[in-house]
Order: structure tokens, then C-alpha cells, then sequence
């Protein structure tokens, strides 16, 4: 049996960042997709704090992983109400069709 | 109790944030009624800055500060925001964006910045980061039935909430390594021994790099600025920058300023890649929105080298240059602000031509701030750059300065292409004459200063020379 330490759960906190990165950047398909990467970063942060706040005895880390679970969910929020009214105008949100701005 | 004079500006605008809500939902048709209250507030709020205690004191378990420097950027931001309210405020009527929620979104915004700008504490730096930056993606998609404004937003909202990402996670580890979210704390505790709190400032430093739109963090302004509103564009290209930037030089040089010799090369780095860029890729564009946001790339570069000096002249020269940057800003934008014609504004650049034989004072003031922008004596513009480089010179840092230099000349050429396009090119229909004076006003004010600066720098220097940063 292998002992779980820190180690572990930031390099957990690492891969899901990671991820969360290369599903922004690879993915050509739907916003959505990028929303939940979105998400996903920001899970990677908290499981961060946490095991920081845990293994360091410091309760801050946990304060801040409240604040960014309420920021991110303001953030869904108003990400998914501009993707709302972009379909609207738009009829499509695949990532490949987002092209009127260029040069 | 005693604390509470100290955040007043802040109370006072999250206080008038929901009483002028409350306002607009009971009165019909409230845009012009909160338009004019948000500005009065915004006055109110400048002087409640101007009132607080001078000395330096950190309130709320040392996670607040208020010094010389968050004061000085706080009055600039208020100032500002009111000056692009009264520019765009015709703008806004004729392009059905009138709605009573645009000025409140603005002031909310506004009060995210005045938190960023007093954060002293990694906690309260992200939540008011978050809240300028949740306003920001509502603004950049305001029009709401107009594709490339929601499609702006949609861009602006990945990519900024990536950037928020990658400094969460910076934010986190500098927390682990360092056993605290307390500015002074991680200032103490920091050593460049160690690899992965590095790792965090990297990531800080990213995110803070996205949000001043430095090189290579900037492919998202061009699309922003030319979809979004101009009056939104305006705001974005002053508003954000200054807290953006106050934030940038607090984080250098509070927390990690024991690490110099780490983000040095990362700043020098961003700062030579802004200004080529800045030059570079601003020269084919047509769109002067466009060419606006290019130009503002390459201004964050040559901001970032008085950073980059790490001395305390170096960034005076920043914080001069940030303020010159946004009076020749806010003049050019009261330039584009006047190209209508039959409630129809333009945004290309070919529409000046020959703008000297109808607008004779127009092209005059057009002229003005674009010799300043591209830095020609004895205009304002010419001086930030002076100062700037003089730091740079100074800290031996002669790359820096001849890099600078050569980017200089080389976006002048696409200044003065303006200024060749309206003073020779063939005339076109006369624009609509303006009689709006909160639009001339600032328009004027801002010609003035830029034009006069040189008869009286001290009284600039003057100010910002008081301001220590650590």
C-alpha cells in the first residue's frame, strides 16, 4: 500500500488542469465543451487549495475554494446566456462557424 | 468601525449599484435618468477618493490597502469612466443599446477595478477580478441582436476565463509553496529556490499578461474591439487597462519582488513582443477599431519595459505613460465617436478621407492625438515614451531601448498614414456637426492637454514622483 500525500493529489489537481487546457484548445466541435473545460480548470484549482489547506493546516485554502466554486458558478451563468443569445443571431455554436471576426 | 472611511468609495458605489437598479426597474424608459445618475455618482465617487486619509494603511486583516498609488489609479478610473459615459453617450441612444442596465454593468465593472486596484491580498484581488472581468463579457456582447458583438463576447468570455484559470492556478500554488494569500506574507516567504512557486508566478504572470493584452496573450483584442460597440471599445481600451496594469505592478513589486531575476526576462520578453507586434501588425488594417486595438498592444508594450526596469523610476515612467496613454485614448476615441452621418457611424478608415476641407478642427484635433500617439515632440505622447526610455537606460538595459526605439518608427508610419489620408486624400460627404458637449468637451480637453503638456510636465511628475510603490 502506497502512502496518498500531497504529492498525489496535486499532481491529480495537475492532470485535471491539463485536461481541462488541451480540451479548450483541441476541441473544434461545440461551446459547450468549452464551458465544461472551463469548469474543469477551475475544479483542478480547488483540488489544489484544498490539499495545500489540508496538508499545510491553514484554513484560507478552503475560504478560497468557496469563493471560486460561487465565482464560477456566476461565470457559467452569464458564459451560457451569451452563448444563448449568439445561437439566436447565429443558429450554430460550433466552435468552427465562430469566424466573422478576422484580419 | 474606524475602517469603514477607508472603503467608503467602494461602499458608496456597490450602495448607488442597487439603488440605481432599483430605480431603472420602477421608472419607464430609465436610460437617460441613470445614465445621468451613474455619472453623478461617479463624481461623488472622485471625491470620496480624493477624501480619504493620505497615509498608508491596510485594513481588514492587512487583505486591503490603501496607499497613494491605489488612489491615484482609483481617481483615474473614475474619471475615465465618466468621460467615456458622456463621449458614448449619443452613440448609445442611436445604436439601441440604451438600456438602463449598460451604465450600472459599467459602474459594476468599475467597482471590480477599485477592488482589484487596493488588493493585497491574493482573495480579494480574484474576486475583484472576477467581478470587472463577469461585467466585461456582458458589455462586449451588449448588442445582443447584432452577430459580431455576441460573437466578440463569446471570444472575449473563453479566452478571458482561461486566463482567470491559468492565474487561479498560479494563485494556488503560490499559496501552497508559500503558506499564505497575504501579499506580504508571500513576499516574505517567496525564494527563487524553490521550482514550483516559479511555476506560479509564471502563471500569474499569464494571466495579468491576458488581461493587459500583452504579446502573446493578445489574439483576442482585435476581435473584441472590432465586434463589440465602439462605445464599449472605448471602455475597454482605457478602463481595463489602468487596473490591469496597477494590479501588474503590484503583484512585480509587492509579492514577488524578491524573485526579480526570475520574471525580468518574462516581462522584458512581453514587452519586446507587444511593441513589434503593436508595430507591425497595426499597418494593413482598414478598420480603425482595429487599428486601435493594435496600437494598444503596442502601448502595453512599451508600459511593460518601464516594469520590466524594476526600479522605482521605471515605474513612475509606467504610471505616466498609462495616464498620457489614456488622455491621447480617450481624445481619439471622441474622433471616432464623431464619424456620423444620418445616424450611421463609421468605422473604416477610408471614411476620413479628406476630412481637413469639411472638419477643419476636427482633422486639427485628429491630427494631434495621432503625432502623439506615434510619440513626435513636443507632444504628451513624446514624453511617456521619453520617460520610459530614459528608465530603461538608466537600468543598462539597452536592447530594451533600441528595440523600442526602432518599433517607435516603424508604427509611425501607420499614424502618420492617417493623417496622409485626411489631409490629401480626394473629400467625401461632410460628417454630421456635433452639438453635443459631452462629446466636443473631452474631445477639446483632451487635445488641449496633449498638445500643452510640454509647456508644464513638473505638474504631472510631481504627483506621480510621490508615489512609492514599495
Amino acid at each position: 500500500m502506497i502512502e496518498i500525500g500531497l504529492g498525489h493529489y496535486l499532481t491529480l489537481g495537475a492532470i485535471i488542469f491539463v485536461i481541462g487546457i488541451i480540451g479548450i484548445f483541441l476541441n473544434r466541435k461545440n461551446v459547450i465543451i468549452i464551458l465544461m473545460s472551463i469548469e474543469l480548470i477551475l475544479l483542478a484549482v480547488n483540488i489544489n487549495l484544498v490539499s495545500f489547506s489540508v496538508y499545510s493546516q491553514n484554513l484560507v485554502g478552503q475560504v478560497f475554494t468557496m469563493f471560486i466554486l460561487t465565482v464560477a458558478a456566476a461565470e457559467a451563468a452569464v458564459g451560457l446566456a451569451i452563448i444563448v443569445i449568439y445561437y439566436k443571431n447565429k443558429g450554430s455554436i460550433h466552435v468552427e462557424h465562430i469566424n466573422s471576426l478576422k484580419g | 468601525m474606524q475602517t469603514i472611511i477607508y472603503i467608503l468609495p467602494e461602499l458608496f458605489l456597490s450602495l448607488s449599484i442597487m439603488t440605481l437598479l432599483i430605480v431603472g426597474v420602477f421608472v419607464k424608459n430609465s436610460f437617460k435618468i441613470i445614465n445621468s445618475l451613474t455619472i453623478l455618482c461617479l463624481i461623488f465617487a472622485v471625491a470620496l477618493v480624493l477624501n480619504q486619509p493620505q497615509e498608508t494603511t491596510k485594513i481588514f486583516n492587512n487583505s486591503y490597502l490603501i496607499d497613494k498609488f491605489s488612489m491615484f489609479m482609483k481617481i483615474l478610473i473614475l474619471v475615465f469612466t465618466l468621460f467615456i459615459l458622456t463621449i458614448s453617450r449619443d452613440y448609445v441612444k442611436k445604436n439601441d443599446i440604451d438600456k438602463m442596465e449598460y451604465p450600472i454593468i459599467i459602474i459594476s465593472s468599475t467597482l471590480g477595478m477599485l477592488l482589484m486596484v487596493s488588493s493585497y491580498d491574493l482573495i480579494v484581488f480574484y474576486l475583484g477580478l472576477e467581478l470587472q472581468s463577469l461585467c466585461l463579457y456582458i458589455l462586449a456582447s451588449f448588442k445582443r441582436e447584432d452577430e459580431k458583438s455576441t460573437e466578440a463576447g463569446l471570444k472575449y468570455f473563453v479566452l478571458s476565463a482561461l486566463a482567470s484559470g491559468l492565474l487561479l492556478y498560479g494563485c494556488s500554488l503560490i499559496y501552497g509553496f508559500t503558506g499564505s494569500t497575504n501579499f506580504e506574507v508571500i513576499s516574505n516567504n517567496l525564494d527563487s529556490s524553490n521550482k514550483a512557486s516559479i511555476f506560479g508566478i509564471v502563471f500569474i504572470i499569464v494571466g495579468l499578461a491576458f488581461k493587459i493584452s500583452a504579446v502573446p496573450f493578445h489574439m483576442w483584442t482585435p476581435d473584441v474591439y472590432e465586434g463589440s460597440p465602439t462605445s464599449v471599445t472605448s471602455f475597454f481600451a482605457l478602463i481595463p487597462k489602468i487596473a490591469a496594469l496597477a494590479v501588474f505592478i503590484r503583484f512585480m513589486y509587492v509579492p514577488f519582488i524578491n524573485v526579480i531575476d526570475q520574471w525580468q526576462t518574462i516581462i522584458i520578453f512581453l514587452s519586446i513582443a507587444s511593441m513589434i507586434l503593436g508595430a507591425v501588425a497595426a499597418i494593413g488594417q482598414n478598420n480603425i477599431k482595429r487599428l486601435m486595438a493594435y496600437s494598444s498592444i503596442g502601448h502595453m508594450g512599451y508600459a511593460l519595459a518601464g516594469l520590466a526596469t524594476g526600479s522605482n523610476s521605471g515605474v513612475q515612467g509606467t504610471i505616466i505613460y498609462l495616464t498620457i496613454y489614456l488622455v491621447m485614448n480617450l481624445g481619439a476615441f471622441g474622433c471616432i465617436f464623431m464619424m456620423k452621418r444620418e445616424n450611421i457611424y463609421y468605422e473604416n478608415i477610408n471614411d476620413l478621407s479628406g476630412l481637413s476641407k469639411n472638419h477643419p478642427m476636427l482633422a486639427l484635433s485628429f491630427l494631434i492625438i495621432l503625432f502623439s500617439l506615434a510619440g513626435i515632440p513636443p507632444l504628451a505622447g513624446f514624453f511617456a515614451k521619453f520617460y520610459i526610455f530614459m528608465a530603461v537606460i538608466e537600468n543598462k538595459m539597452y536592447t530594451l531601448a533600441i528595440i523600442g526605439l526602432v518599433t517607435t518608427v516603424i508604427s509611425a508610419f501607420y499614424y502618420l498614414r492617417i493623417i496622409k489620408i485626411i489631409y490629401f486624400d480626394k473629400p467625401k460627404k461632410p460628417f454630421e456637426e456635433t452639438y453635443d458637449w459631452g462629446l466636443k468637451g473631452p474631445l477639446i480637453l483632451s487635445s488641449i492637454l496633449t498638445l500643452m503638456y510640454f509647456i508644464y510636465p513638473s505638474s504631472l511628475i510631481d504627483i506621480i514622483s510621490s508615489i512609492l510603490i514599495y
